[in-house]
């Protein structure tokens, strides 16, 4: 296999990964202290993104929502956003990292 | 004499040529930057995509590739909505700073029948210039405070910048020096690489599936595809210039966008005019 589609392959089993865990961690009402670790996983992961000036609005939308619910107190539903906007901004970084070479494919020759 | 600046012309190019290797990637065959045969490439593919479609007619996006709308186009044509525009932009480019000056001022040719020439590589900043851009500098010199980049004033400026301008071929410049080339580049890959959620390029749209619907509307072909900017859409209901236009297409494929006259951005726009040498400017324009 080429080495892109071995990482097209492992974003996808991150993410899948990423969702199951959101979804058994809000099963138990997450704390305080571990959305906060969630969240700033997420924030760091989209600043890579950033970096990359790759961001994704999904990814925005989501880390925006998230602090809305911690707002409110409601720490599961701010854990299960946080969870799903980090694996959204590791999948935009993988979309840079890999359209880097790609694209030269695209071009009309 | 004319020995002597001959020989310092050909040392010149020599040493730029060695520059050029210095500082561009190791060239394998598919790497080297041939922006030429680039362009000749682009043009030649969106000439057999269309064949009964003239060069300067690309200039007309949706309306060059589509016989019904092309239709209604030249029937809302008898009134252009973006008279308006063009009427307030003739006042605003001749009306004086505080300071006296005007945009005359600031312009080759004082402006009149230029804008095929936008955007260039300024090698004394090193960028990309862009005529939005060039404007606003334009106006900061004369103490006056710029303009917002996607709407209003600036897309009225630009409407008559470019109506005096029109049937005049984009003749986009790269000069040899590397850090337009570069710039070109990073303009090229902004073009093809797959950005946002929905992992579209620019070339997705505008190149593979340019003259097919996307639900209401025909995609426009990347070729000619600025060259009637700015454009009145009746989907937005008002005037917009380049940079409300690639905001909205990165938007669409749920893609963070840049801020206007992002250098990403200028690149793009440069790469895409470069792309387009030869369709005539037919700006402003007017669209569904
Ligand atoms: C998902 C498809 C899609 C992608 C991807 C896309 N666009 Fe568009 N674009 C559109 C649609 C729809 C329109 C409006 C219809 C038209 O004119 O093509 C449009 C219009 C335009 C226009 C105006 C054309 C005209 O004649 O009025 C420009 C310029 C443009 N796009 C540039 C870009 C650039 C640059 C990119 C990459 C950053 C891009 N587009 C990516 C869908 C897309």
């Amino acid at each position: 296999m080429k080495p892109e589609k071995i990482m097209v392959r492992l974003a996808l089993v991150l993410l899948v990964g990423a969702t199951a865990l959101a979804g058994a961690a809000s099963a138990q009402a997450a704390t305080q202290s571990e959305f906060e670790a969630a969240y700033r996983a997420a924030t760091e992961a989209e600043q890579k993104a950033s970096a990359l000036r790759n961001q994704w609005t999904p990814t925005e939308a989501a880390l925006e929502a998230a602090a809305k619910a911690a707002a409110a107190k409601d720490y599961g539903t701010a854990m299960d956003l946080a969870r799903r906007a980090e694996a959204l901004a590791e999948a935009s970084v993988e979309q840079a990292k890999e359209q880097d070479k790609l694209w030269q494919n695209a071009v009309l020759k | 004499m004319k020995v002597a600046i001959a020989t310092i012309g050909r040392r010149a190019a020599a040493c730029l040529v060695l520059l050029l290797a210095l500082v561009l990637p190791p060239a394998s065959a598919e790497q080297r930057i041939d922006p030429a045969a680039d362009q000749r490439a682009f043009q030649a593919y969106f000439r057999q995509a269309f064949p009964s479609v003239a060069l300067n007619d690309f200039a007309n996006g949706p309306y060059a590739v589509d016989k019904d709308m092309r239709k209604q186009w030249e029937e809302i044509m008898q009134f252009p909505p973006y008279d308006f525009a063009l009427e307030d932009g003739k006042k605003l480019f001749e009306t004086p700073f505080k300071n006296g000056k005007t945009y005359a001022d600031c312009f080759p040719q004082k402006g009149i029948g230029i804008r095929q020439n936008y955007p260039y590589f300024d090698r004394q900043t090193g960028e990309v210039v862009t005529l939005d851009l060039a404007i606003n500098r334009c106006r900061e010199q004369n103490g006056e405070t710029p303009l917002p980049y996607q709407v209003g004033d600036m897309a009225a400026i630009d409407a008559y910048m470019a109506s005096t301008s029109r049937g005049k071929p984009f003749a986009i410049a790269l000069p040899a020096d590397p850090r337009a080339f570069a710039a070109y580049e990073k303009g090229k890959k902004f073009f093809y690489e797959r950005r946002g959620q929905l992992n579209f390029s620019c070339a997705s749209c505008h190149v593979q599936a340019a003259g097919k619907r996307l639900r209401g509307d025909i995609l426009a072909p990347a070729l000619g595809i600025l060259a009637s900017f700015p454009i009145y859409r009746s989907d937005w209901g008002s005037m917009g210039t380049v940079d409300r236009r690639f905001i909205s297409c990165n938007d669409q494929v749920r893609s963070v966008a840049f801020k206007p006259e992002d250098e990403l951005y200028r690149d793009l726009e440069y790469f895409l005019s470069y792309m387009s040498n030869g369709v005539a400017i037919a700006g402003p324009g007017t669209r569904p």
